[in-house]
């Protein structure tokens, strides 16, 4: 096979084992869905129900507030009973709002569906943005504002990221084995909107059995499938590009800035349906894994299900939990609490008991260079995090640290154990607060 | 759920490599060598050794009491510049000299800057080079190697490149030992410094060195290549009046120092390319020395002076960063 790649990054241990042989399997809905109005980058949607209400499934719940927002739906039928701030993942109450579900999961009968030949383009993207989608790899950046360049960029090439190299998360894996025609026909209609003809799905070689049928199904499409060598971060946009491509999204800059379009694979499953069947993005794939989890499972959830039943659908826990990640463990965020919600960013729900974290103390660094050899941006990290340690924003931005993309190859492979990414992430904070107030 | 959870920024794995793991890895790497140096100059070589270490660990144990410091001996990198200093030495040193050269390495070399990471220059080179500076005429009093089992006491001798310095400056020509007794330079059975002598137990440590990936090829490799070449060049040139590369490479601390010494990353640069200037540097200015500077050997002074230099060629060697392209119009 001929595998792609990108130049740095590591390989940790996929520890994909808990979750790859298991087939998707519907959770069953729980007891009250809590819907948050933001799900998405960009501005949160607006609330427009009230307690009280019955709604029915793929109801608009919160209207998108201004371009780049989305609205948000009901996940199933029933009652509203609650408009409120509930903790959210980002770890704080946010408004949502709480259905009590009537079991019947009834869709919204105005919800139709349409041709996608038959439709222009504007119509396509106003489909799109209408049924909520966003970007499903975890970042939900709204996907009508990719698919929306600005006229002078030519966008010529569509990169399907099918590569989930984030360690334990199989849900695309899932994704890309059971549901393969739905991700060829959104992969059709995003060529179309886009108005070019290559589209490549990027998949790590870890994932043989999903290259393989992905490129028999392909076949008849006139879409490549790219195996790529098994590296973290491989399925990062930029990286992604390089390896698919060979070419680099300028510092600074958008994928769209060297002619690309990058969008996950079940963000193109959520495209089909939105489009043939008219269903907005009320439910998802994600993983329940990690070695504090009794059965790990894919599970499909309705968007709002808190995490603790998704828990209960996999035997609960094997011990007292430590940490709780909406995520993969490179990058996902750590829960204060198993009321938060899964929402349409999550990939995944990861367990750790205390024995499976890595607690040990910073020591100095030793100048080993290992961080700089594995950063997939060839950053120094080390040197960043030293100017983020004194609070020298000039002297970190002049190193690049806005570059970064939060990967954490270099506290994972650090010896000293010093928290590099998370010292650089402060001092993006202060490099953008900073150019704020100038 | 009564226990409390951890909450902190991602990533919530880590890789399991430690400090203390590398310098346990480099201490391993330089078992062979230390077996060697013990079978062929026996309990001299064995006392140096323990004087060097356990009077570094200690003085390391001292400065952080002193200063009121957490205790770092256990990350094992005091341990680690003791035996260096050790193999830099000759095995019949004074007691006292060694440990004089402990108290310098850690104290002067190291925790004056801040201790582990801070240092500018390899520890166990300060104190080598101070010790040489201060006592000539100890450090320069070679033992021969006497086999443990052989019950002969010791007895003086010349290094291979001392004799080489002294005979070429003499009547201009080769001494006969630098095109031969190749065999028993590998091996290490010459006179010189503790731990240098067998290139084959330096050769062994330092692959798997690199095996382990605890340090990479770059400074060995342009190190010695830097040696063979210019060393070649100037054989080629004048073989009557100059050595053989071979002869370059197996004698004096070249393999010691281009595998452990040199590669000491606080004092190395951090990215390959930097690396690869480091090491012809180190490759080019002990070459200089060794053919035409007062000293026999020049491996240590190299190495030093490189070490001065090694923030300048990190500040020159920033990696290309992705996406320092030109922008699509």
């Amino acid at each position: 096979m001929n595998l792609k790649s990108f130049a740095g990054g590591l390989h940790p241990p996929d520890s994909k084992h808990y979750s790859a042989g298991k087939a998707i399997e519907r959770c069953p809905l729980p007891d009250e869905l809590i819907i948050p109005a933001a799900q998405h980058i960009g501005a949160p949607a607006e609330i427009c129900v009230a307690v009280g209400d019955q709604v029915k499934k793929g109801q608009q719940l919160a209207a998108a507030k201004g371009f780049v927002s989305v609205p948000v739906h009901a996940s199933s039928s029933g009652e509203v009973i609650a408009v409120e701030p509930r903790l959210h993942p980002l770890g704080r109450p946010l408004p949502a709002v709480v259905i009590k579900p009537d079991g019947k999961d009834q869709w919204d009968t105005s919800l139709t569906g349409a041709d996608p030949e038959q439709l222009e383009v504007a119509a396509l993207k106003e489909m799109i943005r209408d049924a909520g989608i966003v970007g499903m790899g975890g970042a939900t950046f709204p996907t009508h504002v990719k698919l929306s360049p600005p006229g002078e960029k030519q966008i010529d090439t569509l990169i399907l990221n099918g590569v989930e190299c984030e360690p334990f998360l199989t849900a695309d894996h899932r994704l890309m084995l059971e549901e393969s025609e739905r991700i060829i026909d959104g992969i059709k209609i995003l060529r179309k909107v886009l108005n070019l003809e290559t589209a490549i799905i990027g998949i790590e070689a870890n994932k043989p059995d999903a290259i393989e049928h992905l490129t028999t199904a392909c076949v008849a499409h006139n879409i490549q499938v790219q195996p790529l060598k098994v590296q973290y971060p491989q399925g990062a946009e930029k990286q992604l590009i390089d390896a698919c491509t060979g070419r680099q999204v300028p510092s600074g800059g958008l994928p769209m800035d060297c002619g690309v379009v990058v969008q996950n694979v079940g963000t193109c499953a959520a495209v089909s349906d939105a489009v043939r069947l008219g269903r907005p993005l009320v439910e998802r794939i994600a993983t329940v894994t990690g070695p504090g989890v009794v059965e790990p499972k894919n599970l499909l959830v309705a968007i709002g299900t808190p995490l603790q039943h998704l828990l209960d659908q996999c035997g609960g826990l094997t011990g007292d939990p430590a940490k709780i990640i909406m995520g993969g463990p490179m990058m996902g965020q750590t829960q204060l609490s198993l009321e938060v919600p899964a929402i349409r960013g999550t990939s995944g729900l990861l367990i750790f008991r205390e024995e499976d974290l890595s607690l040990k103390n910073a020591g100095p660094c030793i100048r080993c260079g290992r961080c700089i050899s594995v950063c997939p941006i060839h950053l120094q990290p080390t040197t960043i995090a030293a100017y983020a340690r004194l609070d020298m924003v000039d002297e970190a931005k002049q190193q690049n640290a806005l570059d970064c993309i939060e990967c954490g190859c270099c506290t994972y492979i650090c010896p000293a154990a010093l928290p590099l990414v998370q010292s650089i992430r402060h001092i993006k904070g202060g490099i953008m607060a900073k150019r704020r107030k100038i | 759920m009564d226990k409390q959870l951890y909450l902190s920024s991602s990533p919530h794995i880590h890789s399991g490599e430690t400090t203390d793991k590398v310098m346990r890895l480099v201490i391993y790497a330089l078992l062979p060598a230390t077996l060697l140096a013990i079978y062929f100059f026996g309990l001299p070589a064995l006392s140096t050794l323990l004087i060097c270490t356990l009077g570094c660990i200690g003085f390391e144990a001292l400065s952080c009491k002193l200063l009121k410091q957490p205790p770092t001996i256990a990350d094992g990198s005091a341990a680690l510049t003791g035996i260096l200093l050790a193999f830099n030495l000759p095995p019949s040193i004074p007691w006292w000299i060694a440990l004089l050269g402990a108290a310098t390495a850690i104290l002067i070399g190291k925790q004056i800057y801040g201790g582990l990471g801070y240092n500018p220059f390899n520890p166990a080179l300060v104190a080598r080079v101070v010790l040489l500076i201060s006592f000539p005429v100890q450090m320069t009093r070679w033992t021969a190697p006497a086999p443990l089992a052989s019950g002969i006491d010791a007895i003086t001798a010349a290094t291979p490149l001392g004799e080489m310095k002294t005979v070429v400056s003499l009547t201009g020509k080769l001494p006969e030992l630098a095109n031969s007794g190749f065999m028993d330079y590998f091996t290490g059975n010459m006179g010189g410094s503790l731990g240098e002598v067998s290139a084959l137990a330096l050769l062994l440590g330092g692959l798997f060195l690199i095996y382990k990936k605890v340090i990479s090829w770059h400074i060995p490799v342009s190190f010695l290549g830097t040696v063979l070449v210019i060393g070649g060049i100037f054989w080629l040139v004048d073989p009557g009046r100059y050595p053989s590369p071979v002869f370059h490479l197996l004698t004096g601390g070249l393999l010691l120092g281009a595998f452990f010494m040199a590669t000491d990353m606080v004092t190395s640069p951090v990215t390959y390319k930097g690396m690869l200037i480091f090491g012809f540097g180190c490759g080019l200015l002990t070459i200089l020395i060794r053919l035409f500077g007062g000293y026999p050997e020049g491996v240590s002074f190299a190495i030093l002076l490189m070490n001065a230099v090694t923030p300048l060629i990190d500040r020159t060697c920033r990696p290309k960063i992705y996406g320092q392209v030109a922008q699509q119009a």
